[in-house]
């Protein structure tokens, strides 16, 4: 696996395997933050950012720390961590540098700290023995699927205001519905790229 | 053993680095360094930088009601704010009007203060503080209203003027997961400066009064904050109407208490509404105070009194007494407390009989 080239792999995270549609990762923020094209839109450029950040900083983590010292089972706590500390980093700068930043994106950082896409995303490289740059557009792959697939699903959303839903199905249910049919439209990716 | 121990160490080593490297840019990051409020242009404030207005005041003694403690989700700590500082967060959205984006007005929990920064707050909170104080009498005025007394500890005195609130805390318990705060007058008069005295009247499924019914003991610890509020007795020359009902009582003493200490000699009247004999109390003390106020009456009216009670007093709702009593023209000054179905429909009366509506002032229990 560690050979195929890593701009299959970005295209892969994004299409064929995208971290949302295929593995259902990430599914409590896709759901609770797409009603709105507007915030959608930020939390989806947080989870761009933060994911290829930290599948590098895990990758490291994973083959110099972990690896050598034989630890690879703790891999889930030093990942969290991880993710966790440099999220906490971020909105820290971004609200030091930029008031329109944080107001649009800062915001988001406190949701996606325990967001299982990012995690899962980590587990992944390691699972599937990507390379160091292969990682990282791995990650940024996975991070612009992400956020493609609650873009989609927030315009949806929008649009489905003005219709009139079954008022058992309404809210979060109407939502898993579309979501599975998202997943079933791109599954028509699948046969273009492989990866696992 | 020795891998268990690698294990460990290595995860505390990577915690470890972690933490130091927040703890460093908490310092020079989100290092704001001290900031200047001002407040109302005329009070200076300096205050370490970075943290939520809400926050940043409350340590500098300056209170914001708000009833959530900074979580963003009662909306009642909106601050006008007269500096530059940037667009609304989409957390305080849900709670700000349209109205309330032109006089760039904030939730003062959720903006931080990052640079020096203008507001401006209604004078009277200068005056508010959190109190703790200690409970030294629970006692029943009537099957569903109880008066609570409180001692104050810390501080330990109150500065007032008859007739305001205070905030009171109810902690968390089986019906509340976060402290809750609940507004009750004073019934006791501003020279009693170490004791705060409640009148609670119990709410069927209250938080905060089926706390106090069935919760609170003699030397419990219960904090408020204030005080709060615009009603009050104006100094004029006009006749004084009291009107209340139920614990609508609280405030209307503290007044009365209060102008027995100042030897007023108004002519004062009090209308105090009930349903039968057993929702009367404190009619003992109130003809207390008609022998010492000499222009004071004290009237109260029962809806639908009891064949038992024996009640040979007024009778009817509490605006066919006033129809009854009042007379057009008179030179008048309002003053309600009860319910807002009791104050709506006392306003109606008021108002038909020639008093005007700048010269009626209430508060509204809901």
């Amino acid at each position: 696996m560690s050979g195929i080239s890593f701009y299959v792999v970005f295209f892969a995270a994004i299409f064929t395997n995208n971290i949302l549609l295929t593995n259902y990762l990430g599914m409590c923020s896709f759901l609770a933050v797409s009603k709105e094209v507007k915030t959608a839109s930020g939390l989806g450029m947080a989870v761009i950012f933060v994911m290829a950040i930290t599948s590098v900083l895990n990758w490291l983590a994973y083959y110099y720390i972990l690896l050598p010292l034989n630890l690879t089972y703790l891999r889930f706590i030093v990942f969290i961590i991880i993710i966790a500390a440099f999220v906490q980093l971020l909105e820290m700068i971004i609200e030091r540098v930029s008031e329109r930043l944080y107001a649009s994106l800062g915001i988001f950082l406190p949701l996606i700290t325990v967001n299982c896409a990012i995690l899962g995303a980590s587990l992944f490289l390691v699972i599937r023995k990507y390379t160091f740059v292969s990682s990282f557009f791995y990650g940024l792959g996975s991070g612009i699927g992400w956020a493609l697939a609650i873009l989609a699903m927030a315009g949806i959303r929008e649009k489905m205001k003005k219709s009139r839903v079954p008022k058992g199905l309404a809210g979060a249910g109407m939502a898993l519905i579309i979501a599975g049919i998202m997943a079933l439209a791109f599954m028509g990716f699948s046969g273009m790229l492989n990866i696992t | 053993m020795a891998q268990l121990l690698i294990g460990i160490a290595a995860v505390c080593g990577v915690s470890t680095f972690l933490a130091v490297i927040l703890v460093i840019a908490d310092s020079t990051i989100a290092n704001y360094g001290e900031v200047t409020v001002i407040i109302n242009k005329d009070t200076q404030l300096k205050a370490q930088g970075g943290r939520p207005l809400l926050s940043t005041l409350m340590e500098q003694k300056v209170f914001i009601p708000s009833a959530c403690g900074g979580r963003g989700s009662c909306g009642l700590c909106k601050v006008k704010i007269e500096s530059d500082v940037g667009d609304y967060l989409p957390t305080e959205l849900s709670w700000i009007t349209e109205a309330d984006m032109k006089e760039n007005i904030h939730l003062s929990c959720q903006l931080k203060v990052k640079k020096d920064i203008a507001i401006r707050i209604p004078e009277e909170l200068f005056n508010v503080k959190e109190y703790v104080t200690e409970v030294v009498s629970l006692v029943d005025l009537t099957y569903d209203i109880k008066q609570v007394t409180l001692r104050l500890t810390e501080p330990q005195e109150i500065q007032f003027t008859a007739g305001q609130y205070i905030q009171f805390q109810v902690p968390e318990y089986e019906l509340t997961s976060e402290p809750v705060y609940r507004a009750y007058s004073m019934a006791s008069q501003p020279s009693r400066k170490n004791e705060v005295e409640l009148e609670i009247r119990l709410v069927p499924n209250g938080i905060c009064t089926t706390f106090v019914f069935n919760h609170l003991k003699v030397g419990d610890t219960v904090r408020f904050n204030g005080p709060y509020g615009e009603f009050h007795l104006r100094d004029t020359n006009r006749d004084i109407l009291f009107i209340a009902g139920g614990s609508g009582m609280a405030p209307i003493k503290s007044i009365l208490h209060n102008m027995v200490e100042k030897n007023n000699t108004r002519k004062t009247t009090y209308f105090f509404g009930a349903r039968a004999v057993r929702d009367l109390f404190l009619v003992k003390e109130m003809r207390e105070i008609e022998k010492r106020l000499p222009n004071f009456t004290f009237i109260p009216a029962l809806s639908n009194p009891l064949p038992e009670d024996n009640w040979k007093g007024e009778t009817g709702l509490i605006t066919d007494v006033l129809d009854r009593h009042l007379k057009r023209g008179d030179n008048l000054e309002a003053y309600l407390c009860g319910s807002p179905g009791m104050i709506d429909a006392s306003v109606k009366v008021l108002t038909k009989k020639g008093i005007s509506e700048e010269l009626i002032f209430y508060d509204k229990f809901a």
